[in-house]
């Protein structure tokens, strides 16, 4: 098969290969036989997600009935109320929520302003510079996560956000953005910024002004990854946070267990839906912009 | 502007914009400097000595946890099961992606519809869609429900020597394969027409044009997304927490989670920092070796 989808279709007649078989794209069975692939492969890709909801409306009993029901019986909402009162879930949501809108408003202010000097304004030793900024590229927060945390330790920061918010917008994550910035920038024509400066522009006008209205596509990209990557972290909130008014989502999801620390499936699954559906619903209604902003940094990251 | 020393232009044109360039770049260098290369020092610092943080002791002890590194009988299986998961995350990954896009990028209606399915778990929440995966993966799970539909019966997947790096791996190629997908997308995208009707014409068949034309043109995004899901498999930790927590006994217990035991659950903050000079000079190597192929193998760069 993978041969046969691996070239564009050709419209014209001469596409028609040497042994006039007929193209596959073009015919009727051949576009029927994609559409039945593809359907096939979206069911892993559907499926959990569909799964988890439904699930979480299903009574204890129900959700390893055997066979599986597509639909609750009976939809109740019992588990959704639960997931309030076995952790303090609100104020873990709303954690979780200002931290990612204040790693995402901090990355792009610090990516977008060093990415814009690397790429636009000359200074000594600015290869230098941008070296070493490039080294946090090299290495995944993983591998430094013993020292930071005895850093954090020393500065009487552990079991507070701070952890979560400076190393996002400070250190290694922000890297990439600040590339794809003065990736970018760097394509800006000159002829914009000279008539800024005719106009009497400094430095800073000119960058907020001129730049960065023209960069919203990679400042929008920019903010998705930020925002998701926050959304995720993990590591970061196990090894930082002990709390559980202090939790993120992602750790406060796994603490859903019974005295014997068996999994409260609905429980689990309800809290695990509220997190999941806001952001998906959100991309899904964003997802040109979305899809198309990453695909070009992407080619030019 | 005039100086504050007497009536010299002190602040030029050329100074400011030397000033604005340092005051633009400061707060990213500032936090490199001490949130990337300080803890980076101190990795190296730290590996040098014996330090339990539970006990309290903190002793420079030279090469000793190097010793007890190679001598560790836990690290052949831990680097095997690090080596497992990216090596099957990779080719599985990369292939599917490329799949899809080729199948996405014959632009029939409803592609979009397609797209946006296969890069929803993108913006899923990593350790939600890791959650409903165990629920799904469990012995009387939805998985083994849908297999038994059809008179199979499917094995206890999250408990299995066999089935549960497996497992680990499938989950993370759903959830991540829709960002390489779009790479690729717009890849293919970029490739001139024309050389496949050039080519077609010259009497080229499917699988000639693919390797021919496509796998040469998008070779930049190939090691561009090699590079990505390379060093993001080394990174894996909310999935193995969850799904198996490294079992069954070490079967799935990769680099960074073995890290993580040895720092934060057996405070062997020594030794967990020995193990991050591991993953650093992996890290290192295969992005060295990746840049070095880039000379050799990709076709061109803009």
């Amino acid at each position: 098969m993978s041969s046969e989808v691996a070239t564009r279709r050709p419209r014209n007649p001469r596409g028609t290969p040497a042994g006039g078989r007929r193209p596959r794209g073009d015919s009727a069975r051949g576009r029927l036989a994609v559409y039945g692939v593809l359907a096939l492969l979206s069911v892993p890709f559907l499926f959990p997600t569909w799964w988890m909801v439904t699930s979480s409306l299903k009574p204890a009993g129900e959700i390893f009935a055997f066979p599986p029901s597509l639909l609750p019986d009976s939809p109740r909402l019992d588990a959704y109320q639960r997931v309030f009162e076995v952790q303090p879930f609100a104020a873990q949501y709303l954690n979780s929520m200002y931290i990612a809108l204040v790693v995402t408003l901090g990355t792009l202010a610090v990516s977008s302003l060093a990415g814009y000097a690397f790429a636009r304004i000359r200074f000594p030793g600015q290869n230098a510079l941008f070296l070493v900024v490039l080294v946090g590229l090299l290495i995944p927060s993983e591998v430094t996560i013993v020292p930071l945390f005895q850093m954090f330790n020393e500065w009487g920061m552990i079991d507070t956000h701070w952890p979560l918010i400076l190393v996002p917008i400070l250190g290694a994550p922000s890297v990439l953005a600040t590339l794809i910035m003065r990736q970018f920038f760097i394509a800006i024509p000159h002829e914009l910024e000279e008539a800024g400066r005719l106009d009497g522009l400094g430095r800073f006008a000119l960058y907020w002004r001129i730049a960065m209205p023209l960069a919203r596509p990679a400042l929008g990209a920019v903010a998705i990854f930020t925002f998701l990557h926050s959304w995720n972290l993990y590591l970061e909130p196990i090894v930082f946070l002990s709390t559980p008014e202090n939790f993120t989502l992602p750790q406060a999801l796994t603490h859903f267990v019974d005295a014997y620390g068996g999994p409260m499936w609905d429980v689990q699954l309800a809290a695990a839906s509220m997190t999941a559906l806001p952001v998906l619903v959100f991309f899904i209604a964003m997802q040109r912009q979305f899809v198309e902003g990453l695909a070009h940094t992407g080619l030019k990251g | 502007m005039s100086s504050p020393r007497g009536g010299h232009r002190f602040w030029t044109g050329r100074r400011r914009e030397v000033l604005a360039g340092y005051l633009f770049v400061a707060p990213q260098l500032i936090g490199s400097l001490v949130f990337v290369l300080l803890p980076l020092g101190l990795v190296f610092w730290y590996s040098l000595h014996e330090w339990n943080v539970l006990a309290g002791t903190f002793e420079f002890t030279g090469l000793d946890n190097y010793d007890a590194l190679l001598n560790d009988p836990a690290l052949p299986g831990v680097l095997a099961a690090t080596g497992v998961f990216s090596v099957g995350l990779v080719v599985f990954n990369l292939s599917l992606a490329l799949w899809l896009a080729l199948m996405l990028n014959r632009r029939l209606a409803g592609t979009t519809f397609f797209r946006t399915v296969f890069f929803s778990p993108v913006v899923v929440s990593l350790v939600a869609w890791t959650i409903v995966w165990r629920f799904l993966l469990q012995e009387n799970g939805g998985v083994n429900g849908l297999l038994d539909l059809v008179g199979m019966t499917g094995p206890n997947w999250l408990r299995g020597e066999g089935t549960a790096m497996l497992s680990v791996i499938v989950v993370q190629v759903f959830k991540n394969v829709g960002l390489n997908m779009v790479l690729f997308l717009a890849a293919l995208q970029g490739v001139p027409r024309e050389l496949y009707e050039a080519a077609t014409v010259d009497g080229a068949g499917r699988w000639r044009r693919f390797r021919s034309i496509t796998v040469p043109m998008i070779s930049p995004t190939i090691l561009l997304t090699s590079i990505i899901t390379v060093v993001g498999s080394l990174q894996v930790f909310a999935q193995i927490d969850v799904l198996t927590s490294g079992g069954p006994g070490t079967s799935t217990t990769v680099l960074v989670y073995y890290l993580y035991q040895q720092a934060f659950q057996f405070h062997h903050f020594g030794y967990g920092a020995t193990l991050s000079v591991l993953l650093f000079a992996i890290v290192f190597v295969l992005t060295f070796v990746q840049w070095q192929l880039r000379k050799k193998w990709v076709f061109h760069e803009q």
